[in-house]
Protein backbone atom coordinates (compact mmCIF):
# COMPACT_ATOMS: atom_id res chain seq x y z
CA UNK A 1 0.00 0.00 0.00
CA UNK A 2 1.42 3.47 -1.04
CA UNK A 3 1.50 6.22 1.74
CA UNK A 4 -0.83 8.34 3.27
CA UNK A 5 0.15 11.85 4.73
CA UNK A 6 -2.44 13.58 6.75
CA UNK A 7 -2.65 17.03 7.35
CA UNK A 8 -3.08 17.30 11.17
CA UNK A 9 -4.51 20.74 12.24
CA UNK A 10 -3.46 22.66 15.44
CA UNK A 11 -6.21 25.23 17.40
CA UNK A 12 -6.03 26.83 20.43
CA UNK A 13 -2.46 25.06 20.92
CA UNK A 14 -3.78 21.87 20.29
CA UNK A 15 -3.75 19.31 17.61
CA UNK A 16 -7.34 18.26 16.86
CA UNK A 17 -8.89 15.35 17.83
CA UNK A 18 -10.19 14.85 14.63
CA UNK A 19 -6.33 14.96 13.17
CA UNK A 20 -5.53 12.04 15.17
CA UNK A 21 -9.13 10.29 14.22
CA UNK A 22 -7.33 10.47 10.09
CA UNK A 23 -4.16 9.54 11.66
CA UNK A 24 -6.05 6.30 12.84
CA UNK A 25 -8.04 5.78 10.37
CA UNK A 26 -4.47 6.34 7.59
CA UNK A 27 -2.71 3.64 10.23
CA UNK A 28 -5.51 1.44 9.22
CA UNK A 29 -5.24 1.03 5.45
CA UNK A 30 -1.74 -0.06 5.57
CA UNK A 31 1.13 1.60 4.08
CA UNK A 32 3.38 4.73 5.55
CA UNK A 33 1.65 7.18 7.60
CA UNK A 34 3.31 10.74 7.02
CA UNK A 35 1.62 13.57 8.90
CA UNK A 36 2.27 17.55 8.18
CA UNK A 37 1.47 20.21 10.54
CA UNK A 38 1.90 23.56 9.77
CA UNK A 39 1.86 27.03 12.06
CA UNK A 40 3.87 29.14 14.84
CA UNK A 41 5.05 27.47 17.65
CA UNK A 42 3.12 23.93 16.77
CA UNK A 43 6.55 21.70 16.92
CA UNK A 44 6.40 20.40 20.35
CA UNK A 45 2.96 18.99 19.49
CA UNK A 46 4.82 16.89 16.69
CA UNK A 47 5.16 13.87 18.88
CA UNK A 48 1.72 13.80 19.49
CA UNK A 49 1.02 12.23 16.45
CA UNK A 50 3.07 9.17 16.63
CA UNK A 51 0.79 8.07 19.22
CA UNK A 52 -1.87 7.74 16.65
CA UNK A 53 0.23 5.75 13.94
CA UNK A 54 2.36 8.51 12.39
CA UNK A 55 5.83 7.17 11.09
CA UNK A 56 6.80 10.90 10.18
CA UNK A 57 6.15 14.39 10.76
CA UNK A 58 6.78 16.99 8.91
CA UNK A 59 6.72 19.98 11.03
CA UNK A 60 6.55 23.33 9.41
CA UNK A 61 7.09 26.14 11.99
CA UNK A 62 7.23 29.95 11.65
CA UNK A 63 5.87 32.83 12.15
CA UNK A 64 4.25 33.24 8.84
CA UNK A 65 1.60 30.47 9.61
CA UNK A 66 0.14 31.95 13.30
CA UNK A 67 -3.27 33.08 11.44
CA UNK A 68 -4.63 30.71 8.98
CA UNK A 69 -3.99 32.45 5.50
CA UNK A 70 -4.99 29.87 2.83
CA UNK A 71 -2.11 30.73 -0.06
CA UNK A 72 0.46 30.41 2.73
CA UNK A 73 -1.14 27.35 4.06
CA UNK A 74 -1.75 25.89 0.41
CA UNK A 75 2.40 26.42 -0.08
CA UNK A 76 3.48 24.94 3.39
CA UNK A 77 1.52 21.65 2.49
CA UNK A 78 2.07 21.62 -0.93
CA UNK A 79 5.87 21.73 -0.18
CA UNK A 80 5.41 18.63 1.99
CA UNK A 81 3.45 16.80 -0.46
CA UNK A 82 6.51 17.06 -2.65
CA UNK A 83 8.69 15.52 -0.53
CA UNK A 84 6.72 12.95 0.35
CA UNK A 85 5.12 12.32 -2.75
CA UNK A 86 1.83 10.66 -0.87
CA UNK A 87 -0.83 8.52 -2.95
CA UNK A 88 -3.64 9.49 -0.44
CA UNK A 89 -3.87 12.64 1.66
CA UNK A 90 -6.12 13.19 4.17
CA UNK A 91 -7.24 16.61 5.92
CA UNK A 92 -10.17 16.69 8.70
CA UNK A 93 -13.15 18.87 6.88
CA UNK A 94 -13.41 21.43 9.77
CA UNK A 95 -14.02 25.15 9.06
CA UNK A 96 -10.37 25.23 7.89
CA UNK A 97 -10.03 21.80 5.99
CA UNK A 98 -12.97 22.97 3.85
CA UNK A 99 -11.30 25.55 2.93
CA UNK A 100 -7.61 24.65 2.61
CA UNK A 101 -8.42 21.20 0.55
CA UNK A 102 -10.07 22.69 -2.81
CA UNK A 103 -7.58 24.99 -2.50
CA UNK A 104 -4.37 22.12 -2.10
CA UNK A 105 -5.91 20.05 -4.69
CA UNK A 106 -6.21 22.68 -7.29
CA UNK A 107 -2.41 23.82 -6.25
CA UNK A 108 -1.75 20.38 -7.40
CA UNK A 109 -3.97 20.38 -10.17
CA UNK A 110 -5.97 17.21 -8.94
CA UNK A 111 -9.67 17.00 -7.97
CA UNK A 112 -10.30 15.92 -4.25
CA UNK A 113 -13.37 14.79 -2.14
CA UNK A 114 -15.39 16.79 0.22
CA UNK A 115 -16.78 16.01 3.11
CA UNK A 116 -16.24 12.02 3.74
CA UNK A 117 -18.02 9.86 6.04
CA UNK A 118 -16.36 6.65 5.19
CA UNK A 119 -13.17 5.42 2.67
CA UNK A 120 -12.07 1.91 1.63
CA UNK A 121 -9.22 0.91 -0.14
CA UNK A 122 -9.52 -1.25 -3.27
CA UNK A 123 -6.35 -1.82 -4.66
CA UNK A 124 -4.59 1.49 -4.40
CA UNK A 125 -7.84 3.68 -4.92
CA UNK A 126 -9.84 5.12 -2.64
CA UNK A 127 -13.51 4.76 -2.84
CA UNK A 128 -15.27 7.54 -0.67
CA UNK A 129 -18.53 7.73 0.95
CA UNK A 130 -19.98 11.04 1.38
CA UNK A 131 -23.17 12.88 1.74
CA UNK A 132 -25.21 14.94 -0.82
CA UNK A 133 -28.47 16.68 -0.20
CA UNK A 134 -27.26 17.39 3.31
CA UNK A 135 -27.11 13.54 3.54
CA UNK A 136 -30.82 12.69 2.15
CA UNK A 137 -28.10 10.73 -0.39
CA UNK A 138 -25.09 9.07 -0.02
CA UNK A 139 -22.51 8.59 -2.93
CA UNK A 140 -19.35 6.29 -3.65
CA UNK A 141 -16.96 8.17 -5.15
CA UNK A 142 -12.91 7.48 -6.41
CA UNK A 143 -10.54 10.26 -7.35
CA UNK A 144 -9.33 10.03 -11.00
CA UNK A 145 -5.20 10.82 -9.98
CA UNK A 146 -2.76 10.47 -7.22
CA UNK A 147 -2.45 12.14 -5.03
CA UNK A 148 -6.66 11.58 -3.81
CA UNK A 149 -7.39 14.37 -1.84
CA UNK A 150 -10.09 13.78 0.58
CA UNK A 151 -11.26 15.96 3.79
CA UNK A 152 -13.07 13.66 6.20
CA UNK A 153 -16.17 14.64 8.03
CA UNK A 154 -14.95 15.00 12.11
CA UNK A 155 -16.59 11.71 14.16
CA UNK A 156 -16.16 9.56 11.34
CA UNK A 157 -13.42 6.93 12.78
CA UNK A 158 -12.69 6.71 15.98
CA UNK A 159 -9.13 8.03 17.25
CA UNK A 160 -7.25 5.18 18.47
CA UNK A 161 -3.82 4.84 20.15
CA UNK A 162 -1.44 2.73 17.54
CA UNK A 163 2.78 3.57 17.61
CA UNK A 164 4.12 4.81 14.57
CA UNK A 165 7.91 5.35 14.40
CA UNK A 166 7.54 9.06 14.65
CA UNK A 167 10.63 10.73 13.04
CA UNK A 168 10.29 14.46 13.18
CA UNK A 169 11.58 16.37 10.57
CA UNK A 170 11.28 19.94 10.70
CA UNK A 171 10.55 21.37 7.10
CA UNK A 172 11.81 25.32 6.12
CA UNK A 173 9.22 26.02 3.45
CA UNK A 174 10.14 29.21 1.45
CA UNK A 175 7.09 30.70 1.17
CA UNK A 176 6.64 32.97 -2.06
CA UNK A 177 5.05 35.71 -0.69
CA UNK A 178 4.14 37.58 -3.88
CA UNK A 179 1.65 35.11 -4.07
CA UNK A 180 0.15 35.96 -0.72
CA UNK A 181 -2.35 38.88 -1.17
CA UNK A 182 -4.74 38.66 2.21
CA UNK A 183 -3.69 40.36 4.85
CA UNK A 184 -5.77 38.96 8.33
CA UNK A 185 -6.48 42.17 10.22
CA UNK A 186 -7.40 40.43 13.38
CA UNK A 187 -9.34 37.10 14.38
CA UNK A 188 -11.65 36.83 17.31
CA UNK A 189 -12.29 33.09 18.86
CA UNK A 190 -14.77 32.40 21.67
CA UNK A 191 -13.12 32.13 24.66
CA UNK A 192 -15.30 29.11 25.12
CA UNK A 193 -14.22 25.36 25.16
CA UNK A 194 -17.22 24.07 23.83
CA UNK A 195 -16.67 21.79 20.70
CA UNK A 196 -17.78 22.87 16.92
CA UNK A 197 -21.11 21.43 16.56
CA UNK A 198 -19.06 19.11 13.82
CA UNK A 199 -16.88 17.79 16.39
CA UNK A 200 -19.13 17.61 19.03
CA UNK A 201 -20.06 14.02 20.26
CA UNK A 202 -23.68 15.53 21.92
CA UNK A 203 -25.18 18.36 20.80
CA UNK A 204 -28.40 19.73 22.50
CA UNK A 205 -30.45 21.59 19.50
CA UNK A 206 -33.17 24.16 20.22
CA UNK A 207 -36.38 25.31 17.66
CA UNK A 208 -38.86 27.50 17.44
CA UNK A 209 -40.25 25.61 20.60
CA UNK A 210 -37.88 27.72 22.62
CA UNK A 211 -39.84 30.57 22.12
CA UNK A 212 -37.48 33.24 22.56
CA UNK A 213 -33.19 33.57 22.76
CA UNK A 214 -33.25 33.61 26.31
CA UNK A 215 -34.28 30.23 26.82
CA UNK A 216 -31.26 28.80 25.25
CA UNK A 217 -29.43 29.03 28.85
CA UNK A 218 -31.29 26.32 29.46
CA UNK A 219 -29.64 23.89 26.81
CA UNK A 220 -26.68 25.17 27.61
CA UNK A 221 -26.86 24.07 31.08
CA UNK A 222 -27.77 20.67 29.77
CA UNK A 223 -24.68 20.93 27.12
CA UNK A 224 -22.44 21.63 30.11
CA UNK A 225 -23.56 18.53 32.40
CA UNK A 226 -23.23 16.65 29.78
CA UNK A 227 -19.72 17.25 29.59
CA UNK A 228 -17.09 19.00 27.13
CA UNK A 229 -17.56 17.18 24.40
CA UNK A 230 -21.27 18.30 24.41
CA UNK A 231 -22.09 21.88 22.90
CA UNK A 232 -25.81 23.43 21.72
CA UNK A 233 -27.21 23.67 18.45
CA UNK A 234 -30.43 25.00 16.46
CA UNK A 235 -33.52 24.65 14.25
CA UNK A 236 -33.24 26.76 11.01
CA UNK A 237 -36.66 28.29 12.96
CA UNK A 238 -34.30 29.54 15.67
CA UNK A 239 -31.36 30.98 13.37
CA UNK A 240 -34.03 32.64 11.25
CA UNK A 241 -35.95 34.33 14.33
CA UNK A 242 -32.34 35.67 15.31
CA UNK A 243 -32.29 33.33 18.42
CA UNK A 244 -28.77 31.93 18.14
CA UNK A 245 -26.45 32.79 15.33
CA UNK A 246 -25.99 30.98 11.85
CA UNK A 247 -23.32 28.88 13.18
CA UNK A 248 -25.28 27.50 15.56
CA UNK A 249 -28.30 25.65 12.88
CA UNK A 250 -28.03 22.10 11.90
CA UNK A 251 -29.58 20.99 8.74
CA UNK A 252 -29.76 21.46 5.09
CA UNK A 253 -28.16 25.15 4.94
CA UNK A 254 -26.53 25.02 8.14
CA UNK A 255 -24.37 21.95 9.67
CA UNK A 256 -24.39 18.18 9.25
CA UNK A 257 -23.63 16.89 12.31
CA UNK A 258 -23.77 13.06 13.06
CA UNK A 259 -23.02 13.28 17.60
CA UNK A 260 -23.62 10.21 19.18
CA UNK A 261 -26.31 12.21 21.41
CA UNK A 262 -28.64 14.31 19.60
CA UNK A 263 -31.43 16.03 21.79
CA UNK A 264 -33.86 18.02 19.72
CA UNK A 265 -35.86 20.44 21.91
CA UNK A 266 -39.11 22.13 20.41
CA UNK A 267 -37.86 20.77 16.61
CA UNK A 268 -40.64 19.94 14.70
CA UNK A 269 -38.49 17.98 12.43
CA UNK A 270 -38.73 19.34 8.50
CA UNK A 271 -37.21 17.29 5.80
CA UNK A 272 -34.36 19.99 5.96
CA UNK A 273 -33.47 19.47 9.52
CA UNK A 274 -33.91 15.70 9.52
CA UNK A 275 -31.53 15.44 6.57
CA UNK A 276 -28.38 17.31 8.61
CA UNK A 277 -29.20 15.10 11.68
CA UNK A 278 -30.32 11.74 10.69
CA UNK A 279 -27.34 10.33 11.29
CA UNK A 280 -26.68 10.79 14.81
CA UNK A 281 -26.38 7.64 16.66
CA UNK A 282 -28.98 8.18 19.40
CA UNK A 283 -31.66 10.88 18.64
CA UNK A 284 -34.27 11.99 21.59
CA UNK A 285 -37.03 14.43 20.53
CA UNK A 286 -38.70 16.64 23.37
CA UNK A 287 -41.74 18.35 21.81
CA UNK A 288 -45.83 19.42 23.08
CA UNK A 289 -46.74 18.22 19.96
CA UNK A 290 -47.14 14.23 19.63
CA UNK A 291 -48.01 14.66 15.81
CA UNK A 292 -44.21 16.13 15.07
CA UNK A 293 -42.69 14.85 12.15
CA UNK A 294 -39.16 14.46 14.17
CA UNK A 295 -40.48 11.47 16.63
CA UNK A 296 -40.72 9.53 13.84
CA UNK A 297 -37.11 9.59 13.66
CA UNK A 298 -36.18 9.62 17.38
CA UNK A 299 -34.86 6.88 19.42
CA UNK A 300 -36.57 8.32 22.44
CA UNK A 301 -39.30 10.67 22.60
CA UNK A 302 -41.11 12.56 25.13
CA UNK A 303 -44.34 14.38 24.76
CA UNK A 304 -44.60 17.34 27.16
CA UNK A 305 -43.48 20.28 27.82
CA UNK A 306 -39.46 21.11 27.62
CA UNK A 307 -39.22 23.66 29.61
CA UNK A 308 -40.59 21.53 32.41
CA UNK A 309 -38.15 18.22 30.84
CA UNK A 310 -35.12 19.90 30.29
CA UNK A 311 -34.52 21.46 33.18
CA UNK A 312 -35.47 18.25 35.55
CA UNK A 313 -33.44 16.02 32.88
CA UNK A 314 -30.26 18.58 33.59
CA UNK A 315 -31.15 17.48 37.36
CA UNK A 316 -31.15 13.69 36.54
CA UNK A 317 -27.62 13.85 34.48
CA UNK A 318 -26.02 15.76 37.44
CA UNK A 319 -27.20 13.21 39.28
CA UNK A 320 -26.16 10.23 37.57
CA UNK A 321 -22.95 11.97 36.47
CA UNK A 322 -22.48 11.86 40.35
CA UNK B 1 -18.23 48.48 -8.49
CA UNK B 2 -18.58 45.90 -11.08
CA UNK B 3 -19.22 42.19 -9.95
CA UNK B 4 -19.61 38.93 -11.52
CA UNK B 5 -21.78 36.07 -9.79
CA UNK B 6 -21.23 32.81 -10.46
CA UNK B 7 -24.42 30.94 -9.55
CA UNK B 8 -26.46 27.73 -9.59
CA UNK B 9 -29.82 25.97 -9.96
CA UNK B 10 -30.47 23.30 -7.81
CA UNK B 11 -33.32 21.29 -6.48
CA UNK B 12 -35.16 23.22 -3.41
CA UNK B 13 -34.68 21.85 0.20
CA UNK B 14 -37.99 20.56 0.50
CA UNK B 15 -37.39 17.78 -2.05
CA UNK B 16 -38.11 14.41 -1.30
CA UNK B 17 -34.73 12.80 -2.69
CA UNK B 18 -35.34 9.49 -5.09
CA UNK B 19 -32.20 7.78 -7.12
CA UNK B 20 -32.88 7.30 -10.67
CA UNK B 21 -32.34 4.32 -12.59
CA UNK B 22 -28.60 4.92 -13.64
CA UNK B 23 -28.11 4.56 -10.03
CA UNK B 24 -25.85 7.65 -9.70
CA UNK B 25 -28.23 10.72 -9.64
CA UNK B 26 -31.57 11.74 -8.43
CA UNK B 27 -34.93 11.62 -10.03
CA UNK B 28 -35.81 15.30 -11.31
CA UNK B 29 -39.68 14.62 -12.17
CA UNK B 30 -41.66 16.88 -10.26
CA UNK B 31 -38.43 18.91 -8.20
CA UNK B 32 -38.79 22.47 -7.89
CA UNK B 33 -35.54 23.82 -8.89
CA UNK B 34 -34.64 26.93 -7.60
CA UNK B 35 -31.33 29.27 -7.12
CA UNK B 36 -28.92 27.59 -4.83
CA UNK B 37 -29.40 29.28 -1.17
CA UNK B 38 -26.14 30.81 -0.75
CA UNK B 39 -26.24 32.12 -3.69
CA UNK B 40 -28.40 34.45 -3.73
CA UNK B 41 -26.54 35.61 -0.79
CA UNK B 42 -23.41 36.44 -3.75
CA UNK B 43 -25.97 37.73 -6.38
CA UNK B 44 -27.54 40.19 -2.96
CA UNK B 45 -23.87 41.84 -1.85
CA UNK B 46 -23.13 42.19 -5.69
CA UNK B 47 -26.32 44.35 -5.96
CA UNK B 48 -25.61 46.15 -2.72
CA UNK B 49 -21.77 46.77 -3.64
CA UNK B 50 -23.15 48.02 -7.00
CA UNK B 51 -25.83 50.46 -5.37
CA UNK B 52 -23.71 51.74 -2.86
CA UNK B 53 -21.21 52.62 -5.44
CA UNK B 54 -23.71 54.56 -7.55
CA UNK B 55 -22.17 52.60 -10.46
CA UNK B 56 -21.25 49.36 -12.41
CA UNK B 57 -22.56 46.22 -13.55
CA UNK B 58 -23.58 42.82 -11.91
CA UNK B 59 -23.11 39.92 -14.08
CA UNK B 60 -24.68 36.22 -13.99
CA UNK B 61 -22.76 33.10 -14.62
CA UNK B 62 -24.31 29.37 -14.45
CA UNK B 63 -23.60 26.39 -15.76
CA UNK B 64 -26.37 23.76 -16.12
CA UNK B 65 -28.85 22.81 -18.67
CA UNK B 66 -31.33 24.39 -20.36
CA UNK B 67 -33.40 25.14 -17.32
CA UNK B 68 -30.80 27.09 -15.37
CA UNK B 69 -31.76 29.78 -17.50
CA UNK B 70 -34.86 29.99 -14.85
CA UNK B 71 -32.14 30.79 -12.05
CA UNK B 72 -30.40 33.42 -14.12
CA UNK B 73 -33.59 35.10 -14.68
CA UNK B 74 -33.98 35.46 -11.30
CA UNK B 75 -31.00 36.81 -10.07
CA UNK B 76 -31.50 39.21 -13.32
CA UNK B 77 -35.05 39.98 -11.84
CA UNK B 78 -33.29 40.66 -8.58
CA UNK B 79 -31.63 43.68 -10.14
CA UNK B 80 -28.04 41.83 -12.23
CA UNK B 81 -27.51 43.47 -15.47
CA UNK B 82 -26.63 40.50 -17.79
CA UNK B 83 -26.02 36.86 -17.97
CA UNK B 84 -24.05 34.21 -19.20
CA UNK B 85 -25.75 30.48 -19.55
CA UNK B 86 -23.36 27.73 -20.02
CA UNK B 87 -26.12 25.66 -21.04
CA UNK B 88 -24.37 22.16 -21.96
CA UNK B 89 -26.33 19.93 -20.27
CA UNK B 90 -23.87 17.20 -21.19
CA UNK B 91 -21.09 18.64 -19.68
CA UNK B 92 -23.20 19.43 -17.10
CA UNK B 93 -24.24 16.07 -16.14
CA UNK B 94 -20.43 14.79 -16.18
CA UNK B 95 -19.09 17.76 -14.17
CA UNK B 96 -17.15 17.52 -10.98
CA UNK B 97 -16.22 20.47 -9.18
CA UNK B 98 -13.34 20.87 -11.33
CA UNK B 99 -14.43 20.98 -14.87
CA UNK B 100 -17.53 23.22 -13.37
CA UNK B 101 -14.77 25.72 -11.82
CA UNK B 102 -13.08 24.94 -15.77
CA UNK B 103 -16.35 26.37 -17.59
CA UNK B 104 -17.12 28.93 -15.13
CA UNK B 105 -13.44 30.61 -15.32
CA UNK B 106 -12.94 30.39 -18.91
CA UNK B 107 -16.74 31.65 -19.00
CA UNK B 108 -16.03 35.01 -16.41
CA UNK B 109 -12.30 35.54 -18.00
CA UNK B 110 -14.15 37.44 -20.61
CA UNK B 111 -15.68 39.61 -17.92
CA UNK B 112 -14.85 43.26 -16.19
CA UNK B 113 -15.44 42.35 -12.12
CA UNK B 114 -13.76 43.82 -9.24
CA UNK B 115 -15.69 40.90 -7.18
CA UNK B 116 -16.02 37.26 -8.19
CA UNK B 117 -18.90 35.97 -5.96
CA UNK B 118 -19.75 32.52 -5.66
CA UNK B 119 -22.27 30.97 -2.87
CA UNK B 120 -19.95 28.92 -0.27
CA UNK B 121 -21.31 25.63 -1.65
CA UNK B 122 -24.46 24.12 -3.40
CA UNK B 123 -27.25 22.67 -1.46
CA UNK B 124 -27.30 19.49 -3.57
CA UNK B 125 -23.76 17.90 -4.08
CA UNK B 126 -22.72 20.02 -0.93
CA UNK B 127 -18.78 20.24 -2.06
CA UNK B 128 -18.13 23.65 -1.43
CA UNK B 129 -14.92 23.52 -4.11
CA UNK B 130 -15.50 25.62 -6.58
CA UNK B 131 -14.95 29.22 -4.88
CA UNK B 132 -10.82 27.55 -4.22
CA UNK B 133 -10.63 25.95 -7.41
CA UNK B 134 -11.91 29.28 -9.37
CA UNK B 135 -9.12 31.04 -7.31
CA UNK B 136 -6.18 28.78 -8.76
CA UNK B 137 -7.60 29.28 -12.44
CA UNK B 138 -7.91 32.40 -12.54
CA UNK B 139 -4.71 33.19 -10.53
CA UNK B 140 -6.94 35.71 -7.57
CA UNK B 141 -7.34 35.87 -3.64
CA UNK B 142 -9.94 33.72 -2.34
CA UNK B 143 -11.66 34.75 0.54
CA UNK B 144 -14.39 31.78 1.74
CA UNK B 145 -17.54 32.26 3.99
CA UNK B 146 -17.67 35.56 4.03
CA UNK B 147 -20.20 37.25 6.44
CA UNK B 148 -19.01 41.33 6.08
CA UNK B 149 -18.10 42.92 3.08
CA UNK B 150 -16.87 46.59 2.26
CA UNK B 151 -15.08 47.43 -0.48
CA UNK B 152 -13.26 50.98 -0.92
CA UNK B 153 -9.74 52.35 -2.49
CA UNK B 154 -9.16 49.27 -4.56
CA UNK B 155 -9.61 46.87 -1.32
CA UNK B 156 -11.79 44.70 0.48
CA UNK B 157 -11.96 44.61 3.98
CA UNK B 158 -14.34 41.12 4.87
CA UNK B 159 -15.22 39.22 7.60
CA UNK B 160 -15.22 35.78 7.46
CA UNK B 161 -16.58 32.79 9.50
CA UNK B 162 -14.11 31.01 11.27
CA UNK B 163 -14.30 27.74 13.69
CA UNK B 164 -15.76 29.53 16.56
CA UNK B 165 -15.51 33.13 15.71
CA UNK B 166 -14.70 35.29 12.81
CA UNK B 167 -11.59 37.05 11.28
CA UNK B 168 -11.22 40.18 9.32
CA UNK B 169 -9.03 39.74 6.12
CA UNK B 170 -7.77 42.50 4.01
CA UNK B 171 -7.77 41.94 0.49
CA UNK B 172 -7.09 43.72 -2.86
CA UNK B 173 -9.37 43.22 -5.69
CA UNK B 174 -9.89 41.72 -7.87
CA UNK B 175 -10.78 38.48 -5.49
CA UNK B 176 -13.39 35.77 -5.34
CA UNK B 177 -15.42 35.77 -2.73
CA UNK B 178 -17.76 32.70 -1.47
CA UNK B 179 -21.19 34.05 0.39
CA UNK B 180 -22.06 32.77 3.87
CA UNK B 181 -25.76 32.85 5.62
CA UNK B 182 -25.66 36.19 7.42
CA UNK B 183 -24.03 38.18 5.01
CA UNK B 184 -27.22 39.86 4.27
CA UNK B 185 -31.14 39.44 3.66
CA UNK B 186 -31.80 38.59 -0.08
CA UNK B 187 -33.97 40.61 -1.96
CA UNK B 188 -37.09 39.24 -3.24
CA UNK B 189 -37.84 40.15 -7.08
CA UNK B 190 -39.98 42.64 -7.92
CA UNK B 191 -42.81 42.43 -10.69
CA UNK B 192 -41.26 45.14 -12.68
CA UNK B 193 -38.04 43.75 -11.89
CA UNK B 194 -39.48 40.19 -13.63
CA UNK B 195 -40.76 42.07 -16.34
CA UNK B 196 -37.47 43.94 -16.93
CA UNK B 197 -35.17 40.67 -16.57
CA UNK B 198 -37.04 39.35 -19.84
CA UNK B 199 -35.35 41.93 -22.03
CA UNK B 200 -31.92 41.22 -20.15
CA UNK B 201 -28.98 40.14 -22.50
CA UNK B 202 -28.18 36.57 -21.56
CA UNK B 203 -25.20 34.88 -23.81
CA UNK B 204 -26.41 31.05 -24.52
CA UNK B 205 -23.16 28.95 -24.93
CA UNK B 206 -21.22 25.30 -24.71
CA UNK B 207 -18.51 24.23 -23.12
CA UNK B 208 -17.37 23.73 -26.26
CA UNK B 209 -17.71 27.50 -27.17
CA UNK B 210 -15.70 28.24 -24.35
CA UNK B 211 -12.77 26.08 -25.10
CA UNK B 212 -13.84 24.17 -21.87
CA UNK B 213 -13.06 20.02 -22.48
CA UNK B 214 -11.85 19.70 -19.17
CA UNK B 215 -12.42 16.00 -18.16
CA UNK B 216 -13.99 15.67 -14.27
CA UNK B 217 -11.25 14.47 -11.82
CA UNK B 218 -13.73 12.53 -9.57
CA UNK B 219 -16.63 10.38 -10.46
CA UNK B 220 -19.21 9.38 -8.54
CA UNK B 221 -19.64 5.53 -9.02
CA UNK B 222 -23.23 5.00 -7.12
CA UNK B 223 -25.79 7.31 -5.02
CA UNK B 224 -27.67 5.15 -1.92
CA UNK B 225 -30.44 6.47 -0.19
CA UNK B 226 -29.70 6.47 3.88
CA UNK B 227 -30.93 3.66 5.83
CA UNK B 228 -34.69 4.94 7.07
CA UNK B 229 -34.55 5.04 10.43
CA UNK B 230 -37.68 3.81 12.69
CA UNK B 231 -39.22 5.75 15.47
CA UNK B 232 -38.40 4.16 18.91
CA UNK B 233 -39.52 4.32 22.42
CA UNK B 234 -41.82 6.66 23.75
CA UNK B 235 -41.19 7.37 27.26
CA UNK B 236 -43.99 7.32 29.25
CA UNK B 237 -45.15 8.96 32.85
CA UNK B 238 -47.26 10.88 35.15
CA UNK B 239 -45.39 14.04 34.93
CA UNK B 240 -41.94 15.82 32.85
CA UNK B 241 -40.13 15.04 36.07
CA UNK B 242 -41.09 11.54 35.92
CA UNK B 243 -40.53 10.98 32.11
CA UNK B 244 -37.16 12.96 32.61
CA UNK B 245 -35.90 10.59 34.71
CA UNK B 246 -36.96 7.69 32.37
CA UNK B 247 -35.42 9.57 30.17
CA UNK B 248 -31.93 9.91 31.55
CA UNK B 249 -31.65 5.86 32.66
CA UNK B 250 -32.13 5.13 29.28
CA UNK B 251 -29.45 7.02 28.40
CA UNK B 252 -27.81 6.23 30.51
CA UNK B 253 -28.14 2.14 30.98
CA UNK B 254 -29.92 1.27 27.79
CA UNK B 255 -28.49 3.77 25.21
CA UNK B 256 -24.79 4.27 27.18
CA UNK B 257 -24.49 8.01 25.15
CA UNK B 258 -24.64 9.33 28.73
Amino acid sequence: MPGTLIVAEVQKGEIKKAAYEIASKAKAMGGEVAAVIVGSGVAALAPNLAKFGADKIFVVDAPDYKDYVTEAYVQAVAAVVDKVKPSVILVAASAQGKDLTPALAARLKVGSISDVVDLNLEGAKVVAKRPMYAGKAYVMVEAAADPQIISVRPNSFSAKEAAGAGAVENVAVALDASKIKIAVKSVEIAATKEPDQTEAEIIVSGGRGMKGPENFVMLEELAKVLGPTATTGASRAAVDAGWRGHSYQVGQTGKTVSPNLYIAAGISGAIQHLAGMGTSKVIVAINKDPEAPIFTKADFGVVDDLFKVIPALTAEVKAIKG
Amino acid sequence: MNSVVCIKQVPDTETLIKIDGSGTGIVTDGVKWVMNAYDEFAVEEALKQKEKAGSGTVGIVSLGPDRAIEAIRTALAMGADTGVHIADADFYAKADPYATAAALAAAVKGLQFDALWVGKQAIDDDCGQVPAILGEMLGLPVVTMVIKFEAAGGKATVTREIEGGQAVLEVPLPAIFSAQKGLNEPRYASLPGIMKAKKKPVDVKKAADLGVSQAPMTTIKSMTLPPARQAGKKIEGDDAETKAKALAKALHDEAKVI
